[in-house]
């Protein structure tokens, strides 16, 4: 199995293909347009801004890309948000494959001090509707880290609590995507990516 | 619901952990990489590894250690100790560190805060923060908490989310080492006056030390590293107690 993490400009890409190692899985990391068609399985990971993000995906004319793959497709925290429709991050529209919005958290002046920006940590999530989350059950945690979220919308595979209900995942035909870091949420975590992994096409 | 989180701390000089010495159990006990590991199995949310070498073979090494590292471990770490410029963050986050954490260098440059956080995002920046009272006054220290400096705990965390910190990792002085508990009263003030999470440190003794920093301490996440190395609290016990306080653990 071909399996292609897609390279820009963003962060923690690297934990990623760690990750994938240590499930025993070789990854080939590429923004070569023809490598990523051809591969079994796209993850688009990545921690970074949404605009500046966007710019450089269109440059690289990743963006038409990504919207035409049709092999499982899986998004990881800013790259779930970057196939939504539109970010408030930079005020930019993004690859529109999901048609929620990603807004940024406010912590009103009534919330009291557990809630604090980012989301940073363990959290559950509930309302889980997707093969991603085969072997999952809702007293599960994963991590997340994020000053953004994804509304909630006909595309939610599952919600997590954070001053509002938020998508944690996203599904939509051979696009997946996780708001929460699988492969920095031990062994649930690993259970996700393999879960994508053997997803049945 | 956010879970609380549990963060022990590892020492490291010249590539091994320093303390870890009680961990018989584990084939290599000095091997930063295998306690990480035996941590995270236990339940552990996040680690840190603060490097406490002072030469620059050590430094190398240790940008080595985190490559095996984030190779190995399949939860979130930190690692803190020597960063002073923006290419000391971009070599430990090309070896795969989640976040860094800054101390004496962000007292002595601000600045570096700001510049750290606009390359790499605020998620990426801990500022760590030692503060000894002194007549009802929570001076800033540096240098391992030696030197005393002109800063004041609560508008140095303030300046520190301004300046773009994603997160405050606050030690107490007169607590650390004492196992009489965390600073819960400034904890909770200092909690209250930021929007980024809180890292508690230093006092810690006993398990409900840990539910009462996250009641009355309002902390985000509590660490501690001599009692989980030498075995006086076991992670599973510690999150099992607090689940029996209704404390939100994972």
């Amino acid at each position: 199995m071909k399996i292609v993490i897609i390279k820009y400009n963003a962060g923690n890409i690297r934990s990623v293909d760690f990750a994938l190692q240590r499930l025993g899985v070789n990854a080939l990391i590429t923004d070569d347009h023809d490598e990523i068609r051809s591969a079994d399985r796209v993850i688009f990971p990545g921690v970074g801004e949404a605009s500046t993000t966007m710019s450089y995906l269109k440059n690289h004319r990743l963006d038409t890309l990504i919207c035409d793959l049709k092999q499982p497709v899986l998004g990881v925290c800013l790259g779930l948000q970057l196939m939504c429709a539109h970010s408030e991050e930079g005020d930019t529209a993004c690859l529109g494959i999901f048609p929620e919005q990603v807004k940024k958290f406010v912590i009103s002046p009534d919330h009291p001090a557990m809630f604090k920006i980012p989301h940073m940590g363990w959290n559950s999530i509930s309302g889980l509707k997707s093969p991603l989350f085969r072997d999952i059950s809702e007293e599960d945690y994963f991590y997340f880290v994020h000053s953004y979220y994804a509304t909630t919308g006909s595309d939610t595979a599952a919600i997590c609590n954070y001053l509002v209900p938020f998508s944690a995942a996203l599904q939509r035909d051979n696009f997946y995507a996780t708001q929460f870091h699988p492969e920095k949420s031990g062994k649930t975590g690993a259970t996700i990516l393999t879960n994508f992994l053997n997803l049945k096409v | 619901m956010l879970a609380k989180r549990i963060i022990p701390c590892l020492d490291i000089r010249d590539g091994q952990t320093v303390k870890g010495v009680n961990f018989v159990n584990i084939i290599n006990v000095g091997d930063p990489v295998e306690l990480g590991k035996l941590y995270a199995e236990q339940g552990a949310d996040e680690l840190v590894f603060l490097d406490i070498t002072a030469t620059h073979e050590g430094r190398k090494t240790f940008v080595e250690l985190v490559r095996r590292i984030a190779k190995n471990l399949d939860i979130p770490f930190t690692v803190g100790g020597g960063i002073s410029e923006i290419r000391d963050a971009e070599a430990l986050l090309a070896a795969g560190a989640d976040k860094i954490s800054i101390n004496s260098s962000a007292v002595r440059n601000p600045q570096l805060i700001n510049d750290l956080a606009r390359n790499f995002g605020s998620q990426f920046v801990v500022v760590a923060i030692d503060a000894r009272e002194m007549n009802d006054h929570w001076t800033v220290t540096v240098n391992g908490g030696r030197i005393p400096t002109e800063k004041e705990l609560f508008s140095w965390a303030k300046e520190a989310e301004n300046r773009g910190a994603g997160e405050i990792l606050f030690t107490s002085m007169n607590h650390d080492g004492t196992k009489n508990g965390f600073a819960n009263k400034e904890l909770a003030k200092l909690s209250e006056n930021l929007t980024i999470p809180l890292i508690a440190s230093g006092g810690a003794g006993t398990m409900e030390h840990f539910a009462d920093v996250f009641t009355e301490g309002k902390a985000d996440a509590g660490l501690a590293a001599s009692i989980f190395h030498f075995r006086e609290i076991a992670i599973p016990d510690l999150k099992h107690y607090l689940r029996g306080r209704g404390i939100c653990v994972r």
